[in-house]
């Protein structure tokens, strides 16, 4: 697996750049990741992103953008304007968990 | 409760592939229990011919058949509406009020196209110029629109993950092309694929191999496409982002589903998809909901990490008869499902590919069932996958439904496979604007 040094710490990332720990992740990290994809991180980008965070720990998976979606009341516009173009893919990257997998 | 003289009860509800199967199948192991099957008709459609119906190469007549004709008569056999499962109390209630207790539950109550989840996809203009072959009428309504085509913009296009056999699409496009070839139609015809993936299909390796064959078919694929609604006046899809897809002629793949009555009773997920255990189909509680260790959900009704596909049903129903056996004489499960799901993929021509994959492992290329030797080959185009595809529909009529042995263990196999290196890198796909 490659590694990668964000802010200092040195980190395990899969091909695609995606953390391969979720545990190595912290808020001053998703910060760091964010602004790697473009993002700076508001408490509108927040509220998704903590819910990714909870919702893996209860689930053991990353929510689909739909999940995110209706947990969360946010709709999927809205979550288009935070993550443009790509939202479930940058949520799991910012929130350091694998993509989504609602892909088979 | 079963008392010591009355045999275990176990319900299923839907008699599709799953259903049917797990009926006939308990029957051989179990022939003491009690099994009721409830279905809202009794009308069996082979479903991987829908896709063929469009071009003519299978006729209504050899994709429908009655439900009961392949149900073990044993099986006592109910006619009615889900309203509910009450799971507590382990009942079912049906909407005429019918009141069906249990002792083990098995929902097989199936996936379904919800075109009424995304504005403008149902109207005017639904089965005439905005097409789905997900249903009989609708595929049937396509081989009409089809040959009233003239040539225009045809547009393949996917709402969202997960639906029915992922590779149907991708199929449906590889015919139109053929298709359109043989009526002198395709050099006034631009054919487009339009997905919310970031490629031809969701592993890897298939993705790569089947992005090719888009490539030599000159087929257009946009790509991160998520739809937000359908104008039907003006003939655009529109995505979240806010991009324009123009069509003459759509086929799209709506928005799957599972039961509503799945959402009713509290055992779905998002999208009514009864949340399981992805090795043994046993129900798996979400959030603070109770568990249910009686009840199983099998097929598309599944909320498993694979595909929604009939190969799926198969190999999982095995597993489950082998598990229900040893709770049926009071041992715990020791049969876990691998996620094996087995596809064939029509390429036109007369020719198909066939992947073969698991939960852990992506398709690959190499040959099967028999390593080095084949026949069939793994990803790569040919004529006897063709022909083994067209062949299926009798095997799945007179061997699958009634539960005879097809010699393929439910397990994936990795032998006669071409296990490849860690893909390219490919974080860059993320940061383009």
């Amino acid at each position: 697996m490659p590694t990668t040094t964000i802010s200092g710490r040195t980190l395990e990332v899969n091909e695609e750049g995606f953390l391969v720990h979720p545990e190595d992740w912290t808020e001053d990290l998703g910060v760091e990741l964010a602004r790697l994809i473009g993002i700076e991180m508001t408490e509108a980008h927040w509220e998704p992103i903590r819910f990714l965070r909870t919702d893996h720990a209860a689930m053991g998976e990353t929510p689909t953008l739909r999940r995110v979606s209706t947990q969360t009341g946010i709709d999927v516009k809205t979550l288009f304007g935070l993550f443009p173009k790509k939202p479930a893919k940058k949520m799991a990257y910012v929130a350091g968990l694998p993509k989504p997998k609602g892909c088979v | 409760m079963t008392t010591n003289t009355s045999p275990p009860r176990l319900l299923v509800l839907g008699g599709g592939t799953a259903g049917t199967m797990v009926a006939n199948k308990v029957h051989k192991v179990l022939p003491d229990w009690d099994v009721t099957l409830v279905d809202r008709d009794d009308v069996h459609d082979y479903q991987p011919g829908y896709l063929f119906m469009p071009f003519g190469m299978n006729t209504p007549a050899q994709v429908r058949r009655s439900k009961r004709q392949f149900i073990d008569p044993a099986t006592r056999i109910v006619t009615g509406e889900v309203d509910r499962v009450d799971a507590d109390g382990r009942r079912v209630v049906l909407e005429d009020g019918t009141v069906l207790d249990y002792d083990y539950l098995v929902i097989a109550s199936g996936t379904t196209p919800r075109p009424d989840q995304t504005p403008g996809m149902l109207g005017e203009e639904w089965h005439r110029s905005v097409n789905e072959f997900y249903t009989f009428e609708g595929s049937l309504a396509l081989r009409d629109n089809l040959v009233a085509f003239e040539g225009g913009r045809l547009v393949v296009h996917i709402t969202e993950l997960p639906f029915k056999c992922p590779v149907a699409p991708l199929e449906f496009t590889f015919l139109a092309d053929d298709w359109l070839r043989q009526h002198g139609l395709r050099e006034r015809t631009e054919l487009v694929f339009v997905t919310p993936l970031d490629g031809a299909f969701t592993k890897p390796v298939a993705s790569r191999e089947l992005g090719h064959a888009l490539e030599e078919r000159d087929v257009t694929v946009e790509t991160d496409f998520m739809v937000e609604s359908v104008d039907q006046e003006a003939r655009v899809l529109r995505s979240y982002d806010e991009r324009e897809v123009p069509y003459d002629l759509l086929v799209t793949v709506p928005l799957n589903m599972g039961a509503d009555f799945v959402e009713r009773s509290g055992l779905g997920d998002e999208l009514n998809y009864v949340t399981v255990d992805k090795h043994t189909c046993q129900y798996l509680p979400q959030g603070d909901r109770h568990p249910h260790p009686e009840i199983f959900a099998l097929g598309d009704a599944a909320n498993l990490p694979t595909s929604k596909a009939g190969s799926v049903a198969h190999f999982s129903v095995e597993v489950f008869i082998d598990n229900l056996v040893e709770l049926a004489h009071g041992r715990p499960m020791t049969h876990s499902f691998d996620g094996h799901a087995n596809c064939f993929v029509e390429s036109g021509h007369g020719k198909a590919l066939l992947l073969d994959f698991n939960y852990e492992t992506e398709p690959l290329t190499g040959t099967f069932p028999v390593p080095g030797v084949g026949p069939l080959r793994l990803l790569k185009e040919s004529r006897f996958n063709h022909l083994s595809k067209l062949a299926f529909r009798h095997i799945y009529w007179n061997a699958l439904l009634p539960g005879r042995p097809l010699g393929l263990k439910p397990q994936m196999s990795m032998a006669g496979k071409h296990p490849e290196g860690p893909p390219a890198a490919v974080s860059a796909s993320m940061r383009e604007e």
